[in-house]
Order: structure tokens, then C-alpha cells, then sequence
């Protein structure tokens, strides 16, 4: 990464390195590309066509190391199993991750657009196998696509032969042959190919059409406090699980303390006698050492686990550990401590999503939609609370519905309205409370006003209502009437 | 004089009840409205706490919930502790939940994305023993969950509340089916507090108790929570049943 020594994304840019005993280049810019420059031209080729063109050396290792620092941001941030895919790439399993970044293609579109404000221009995708991800992620990613599960195959039968992680010879020779897409290769018989390139071919399509599995070796740091336990018999049944993953955690929770630390995520891994991985992912709202706790987030996902035909190694890591140290609390005679709900918000947050628990706090506004704002559970309370004057309703409609009705303008409320088709005749009604929006956002909120009124009808029903206008000026607002929201 | 004593023989049977069934005194806790009237009908004396309570919406109210949620945040806020609030639909509006006496810093919200989660957050909740109480926005609720979710809340003595709220009025008739929650009450608003002025006074619901175990079942007419979750008798109802007592005390004397 070159940072603030990087010259301005307009000056064509490129990187060249040493093919045998020729300089070519080996990474170019949109800026590079666009001026006619080619990954595998010659570096003296290059200089001749472009004029200001600026060149550095490629620094593989840098690239490697970079991209380890990569894989290890999206260990942290997306999946517990994720390794690299030199040169430029990255392979995570999803599986059982999405769900707690509100399914996969928001996990795919968070991960471009946090890699963009990084600087990095990402293309993800998700398939079935890491062969088809890899291909669609190359070569059909727009940035990012999800193809639905078992669809795969078909999905990379169209794309050129160069996606299926061949080397550069075979690529070349196959398309001398007159074959271009993956879809052409799976159609030709597989005996003379084999007999002329190797066996290469075959293992890579079949990895790519889920024939043969292909798993993923997840990086492991050193600095990630991790502890194993080898099975000589391989265990399946739910409660040897259980019983291991306590063993596993008081381990770590030693390993913690040594280093004075509390675990906010645990990774298990569990490696089946199929080669295949098995992973659970918890995390917490504050960094937690009791291994009581811990286990108990740990077993509440144990089905989750598919065992397959048993697990011969299991693995526990604190993917994200932060400073715990012990603190003297002074307890109070008189008053009952306050119960600690930090375990049920770190249970229900694993179950559900760790954004959909959340404490609501006031915000200083008095635009009704904007007075609210969530805040994580655990946040400290500020004291602070709405100004209660003006009765508020207890269900507030996402978005104001339209309504129908007869009114005497300026300031009277209406006499009947209709709202989802049901007349309503008011019988009495509290009003208008004018809330100015807010000037400072946007030029149409200058001058809006809002005129709430608090109506209720025969029946005994209440109803927040306003009209969008003071009802005397027409730049105030529509002069319509809404529903916003329903007393109890 | 004559009602104290079978009095003390249904009491002394409702403990021996209380021990076959297997519940312990600190289970007993019980949350008092405050109001005689409606306190002299629950059987304890108030809503038991390590239990399960129903509310329903009347009318309109079966869908938007709105009463109900506010009866619910009332008993929740006068119950004290923190209070967990699971949800499919988010639209419930905290600062009407901070007028109804819930404070904000009180709740922590769950929006759970289908019913099948929900009825597991909620016991979760009731299983865990530091919340004061637990209210759930649940359309359906069968016998076999609602006793899991009874179960939970005698186990830990947490008070929960389920706010039952459907899709559609059609659907609302659900709310005959039995289930194993304690008390059953629905909530309906009726025409507030009448003003010598022209405005809208203190609302009032009509709070009928369907279901009440060892209990009768009751209705009444009640204004809404204050802002310390309390509700009210409606002064003209409060003058009669008063008069009625006084004259009672009088006599006895």
C-alpha cells in the first residue's frame, strides 16, 4: 500500500516485476488501462507509449503479508473459517455466518463497501463451492453476487476457462484447442485431456461442480489465544460435545487470564473425519472470562453442529479478546444490587443478531420520528428522557398514512375522517401542538410545520393525527391530513 | 362476621394446593394494582409474579395493540427491575412507554424476525432471573408454549406478560383457544374522561378479566396508567364503591 505517497488516481500507474530476464508488468491501474497498457507488456513497451506514466516494483511478499492482514479483518469481522487465496484474493465460509449480517448479499455488499472506504476495490461472490466463488467472483461479480444454493454449476458454465485456477500453460493450450468456457470443458471427454495436461483439469472442475470437496485451511495467528483437544475415537453425540467445549473453555479461559484478557468472540471449530469443518461463531457485548458464561453461549448452539460421521479435533479460539481485569465492587446494604442481564443480552444477541436487541434513548429533536434512536443494550444510561408534556401515542405508524377529511381551517380539528377505508366521527379532540421541522437539514424543511392533534371518535378509539401545514400558508406544508399513530 | 371464616379455609386450602403443586414462598410474590376494587378479585391479591399474564386489545385494539402494550408497560414499570420487550413489529414508540412510567434506560427491545424466535427469546427472558419482567408481542400462543413459557416464569419468578396481537380482527378469535397463562385480561379504550372544556381528558379503558385461575372472572371501567404506571377508578366509580365501603366500616365500629 503506497497511502499519502500514492500519486492521484488520474496518473496512469503500474507495477512491474521480473519475469525471467524481462521486466514486465504485472499490475495496472483503470488509469493505466485505460491508456493502452497490458498486464504482461514489457516495461520498457509500456514507458514508450505513455508519457508520465509512474512505475514501481512489485513487492509479492508485501502483497502476501497484506493480504494475511486482510484475511484476518474478515476472520474478526465476518466468519470463523476464512483463509487466502493468493495472489489476490480471499475464501470464507459463509455457512451459519450471513445471518448475523442480515443475510448474504447485505454480508457481500457490507464487505465491498467496507473494503471501498478502505480503499480497495473488492468483487465478492457467494456459491456453493470455493472453485465456483472464486470463478464468479473473477468474472461475473458486478461487485457482488449471490448465486442461490445448488444453482452453481450452471451459473460458471459460461465463463472462460481462465476462472478455474489453472496454471497460465494450460489456460493458453486449451484455448488453442478451440476451448473458451468452463461449459466447453465439461463437454469435452476427460481420458485425452487428462493424458495431455495432467490431472490438473479434472480436480479443478470437479472441485468447482461440487464433486470433490475442497476444504478450506482457516488461518490460524499466533496472537488469537486458541486451544485444541485431538480425539483418538471420533465423537458425535450431543453431550460428549458438550462436555468437551466445557473442558475446551476452561482451558482458554486460563490461557486468558495469563494474558489478562476477556474473550467478545469464541470461534469452535470442529474438524470432522470427512475433511469437512464444522464451525460456531458467539460473541458478547462486553469481554467475558467466566467460564460458566462462556460455555453456556457455546452449548446453546450445539445443534447447529452437524457432526457428519464423528469430530476428531476440535478447536477453540478468542478471535477477539480485549483487556479484563478483576474489579472490587463495594456492595450496597441497603439497596438489592442491580440484577446483571449482560448474559441474556450475549445469548438472545448470538440467537437472533447482535442488531436486533437494542435500548431506545432520546434524542434532542421534536420531529416525533426523530426523537428516538437505538443504542446498543449494554450502553451505559444517560438519564436523559423526553420532555413528557404532550401525550405521545403508543404505536407510531412507520410512515404517516393519508386520510380523508372534513375540517374548518386554520386551527380546527377535523369533524370526520377516513383512514384505511373507516369513517370516523371525532368527538373530541386535543389541539394543535405545531412542531416546526427541523431548517437546519434541508431547504423543504424551512418552513414546514406540522399541527398534531390528538382526536378521538365514538367509539372511544384515540388517534394522533396532523395536518402538513400551519392551514393558512401554502409554503408551510400540503395542508393534507395524516395518521401518525394510535393512543391507548 | 360470617365470611372470615370460610375465608380461612379457602386460604389455608389454596396453600395446600400451593404445596402439591410444588411452589415455593418466594414464587408467591404477588404485584398489586393498588386498587381495591380490582385487587379483591384476583385470588393472591394482585397479578402473581413467577407467572404468566395474557393481554389482549378489544375492537381495533386486537391489531394495534396499543392499550394493551401501555396496560402492560404500566404493570411493568410499577413491577421495577429491567424489562425486556420482544417484538415482531417494531412500532411500539418509546416515549409514549416513558409517559406510562417505563423508563427508556428500563427496556431493552428484542425484534425478532418470526414468532418461532420470539416464544424462545421470551422464555430465554422468563428463565433468566434478573429481569423484572418480560413482555412478548405474540399472535399465537398455544397451550404447549404457553405452558413452557408458565413453567420458566415460576421457576424464576419473573412476571411475563403476552401482549396478543394478530394480523387481522379475523383472526383475533385465537384469543378464545385456552392457553395455561394465569390471568387473561382484555383492554379496550372507551371514551375518555369527560372535560368542562372542549379537549380530550384522561383516557379511560374498559379492562375486563376473562380468564383468572381459582378466580372469578370481572370487568371494569378504569382510567390508564399515570406516569407512574399506576391506573385510576373513574371518580364517579370511586365515589360509589367508596361511599359503600365507609358506610361498612361505620357499621362495624
Amino acid at each position: 500500500m503506497l497511502g499519502d505517497a500514492a500519486p492521484p488516481s488520474e496518473t496512469p500507474l503500474v507495477l512491474v516485476g521480473r519475469e525471467g530476464r524481462r521486466r514486465e508488468i504485472v499490475a495496472a491501474d483503470a488509469a493505466a488501462q485505460r491508456a493502452g497498457l497490458r498486464i504482461g507488456m514489457a516495461a520498457s513497451k509500456a514507458l514508450a507509449l505513455v508519457r508520465d506514466l509512474v512505475m514501481r516494483d512489485a513487492e509479492p511478499d508485501a502483497d502476501l503479508a497484506a493480504l494475511d492482514r486482510l484475511a484476518l479483518w474478515a476472520l474478526r469481522r465476518y466468519s470463523p473459517i476464512v483463509a487466502t487465496d493468493p495472489p489476490d484474493g480471499l475464501v470464507i465460509e459463509a455457512t451459519g455466518a450471513t445471518h448475523l449480517h442480515g443475510g448474504e448479499a447485505a454480508m457481500l455488499a457490507d464487505m465491498v463497501a467496507r473494503l471501498k472506504a478502505a480503499g480497495l476495490s473488492a468483487r465478492a461472490a457467494m456459491a456453493d463451492t470455493w472453485g465456483a466463488a472464486h470463478a464468479l467472483a473473477r468474472f461475473a461479480a458486478r461487485p457482488t453476487l449471490v448465486v442461490p444454493a445448488g444453482e452453481s454449476a450452471a451459473a460458471i458454465m459460461a465463463l472462460p476457462i481462465a476462472a478455474l485456477r489453472l496454471p497460465a500453460t494450460i489456460v493458453d493450450s486449451l484455448r488453442r484447442l478451440g476451448l473458451d468456457q468452463i461449459g466447453d470443458l465439461e463437454r469435452t471427454p476427460r481420458a485425452p485431456l487428462a493424458l495431455r495436461f495432467g490431472s490438473d483439469i479434472g480436480r479443478r472442475l470437479d472441485q468447482a461442480m461440487r464433486r470433490l470437496s475442497e476444504p478450506i485451511d482457516p488461518i490460524r495467528p499466533a496472537e488469537i489465544a486458541e486451544v485444541r483437544r485431538q480425539f483418538p475415537e471420533p465423537i458425535s453425540a450431543a453431550e460428549t460435545i458438550a462436555r468437551y467445549i466445557a473442558r475446551l473453555v476452561d482451558e482458554l479461559c486460563i490461557l486468558l487470564e495469563a494474558r489478562g484478557q476477556g474473550a467478545r468472540r469464541l470461534d469452535l471449530l470442529c474438524h470432522r473425519v470427512d475433511a469437512r469443518m464444522a464451525a460456531v461463531r458467539v460473541g458478547t457485548a462486553l469481554p467475558v472470562r467466566d467460564a460458566r458464561r462462556l460455555t453456556q453461549l457455546l452449548t446453546d448452539k450445539i445443534e447447529t453442529i452437524d457432526p457428519g460421521f464423528g469430530i476428531e479435533l476440535m478447536r477453540l479460539a478468542a478471535t477477539i479478546a480485549e483487556p479484563l481485569s478483576e474489579k472490587q465492587t463495594i456492595s450496597d446494604l441497603v439497596a438489592p444490587p442491580e440484577a446483571d442481564i449482560r448474559d441474556l443480552i450475549d445469548t438472545l444477541s448470538n440467537r437472533i443478531g447482535g442488531d436486533r436487541l437494542y435500548r431506545i434513548v432520546p434524542v434532542q429533536s421534536d420531529v416525533p420520528e426523530r426523537c428516538v434512536a437505538r443504542a446498543a443494550p449494554a450502553s451505559p444510561d444517560a438519564g436523559a428522557s423526553w420532555s413528557g408534556l404532550w401525550p405521545r401515542p403508543a404505536r407510531l405508524l412507520a410512515s404517516p398514512e393519508p386520510i380523508e377529511t372534513v375540517a374548518l381551517l386554520p386551527d380546527h380539528p377535523p369533524v370526520t375522517f377516513t383512514w384505511r377505508g373507516v369513517r370516523r366521527r371525532v368527538r373530541r379532540a386535543d389541539g394543535p401542538e405545531r412542531i416546526f421541522e427541523e431548517w437546519w437539514r434541508s431547504d423543504a424543511e424551512l418552513d414546514a410545520v406540522r399541527d398534531y392533534f390528538r382526536v378521538e371518535d365514538e367509539q372511544g378509539e384515540r388517534f394522533w393525527i396532523y395536518r402538513a401545514g400551519d392551514g393558512e400558508h401554502g409554503e408551510t406544508g400540503s395542508q393534507r391530513w395524516y395518521m401518525h399513530g394510535i393512543f391507548g | 362476621m360470617s365470611t372470615s371464616a370460610p375465608r380461612s379455609v379457602v386460604s389455608e386450602l389454596r396453600a395446600r394446593i400451593a404445596r402439591l403443586e410444588g411452589r415455593t414462598a418466594h414464587q408467591r410474590a404477588v404485584l398489586p394494582f393498588g386498587l381495591a376494587a380490582i385487587d379483591r378479585i384476583l385470588p393472591e391479591g394482585g397479578l402473581l409474579r413467577g407467572a404468566l399474564h395474557e393481554v389482549a386489545g378489544g375492537g381495533n385494539g386486537a391489531v394495534d395493540g396499543a392499550a394493551a402494550a401501555l396496560f402492560a408497560a404500566g404493570v411493568a414499570a410499577r413491577g421495577g427491575g429491567k424489562v425486556l420487550w420482544c417484538m415482531t413489529r417494531a412500532d411500539l414508540f418509546a416515549p409514549a412507554l416513558a409517559q406510562a412510567g417505563l423508563a427508556s434506560a428500563r427496556v431493552v427491545y428484542v425484534e425478532c424476525g418470526d414468532e418461532k424466535a420470539l416464544l424462545a427469546c421470551f422464555e430465554e427472558g422468563l428463565r433468566h432471573a434478573g429481569l423484572g419482567a418480560v413482555v412478548a408481542e405474540v399472535s399465537r400462543l398455544s397451550m404447549t408454549a404457553s405452558r413452557r413459557l408458565q413453567l420458566a416464569a415460576e421457576a424464576s419468578g419473573t412476571l411475563g406478560l403476552a401482549v396478543r396481537r394478530w394480523r387481522r380482527q379475523t383472526e383475533a378469535a385465537d384469543f378464545g383457544m385456552p392457553t395455561a397463562a394465569t390471568t387473561r385480561w382484555r383492554v379496550s379504550a372507551v371514551p375518555s374522561a369527560p372535560l368542562p372544556v372542549p379537549g380530550v381528558g384522561r383516557p379511560r379503558w374498559l379492562l375486563e378479566l376473562i380468564r383468572s385461575r381459582a378466580g372469578e372472572c370481572a370487568d371494569f371501567i378504569v382510567e390508564a396508567c399515570d406516569d407512574q404506571g399506576r391506573l385510576a377508578l373513574p371518580s364517579s366509580l370511586a365515589d360509589g364503591q367508596g361511599a359503600k365501603d365507609v358506610g361498612r366500616r361505620r357499621a362495624s365500629v
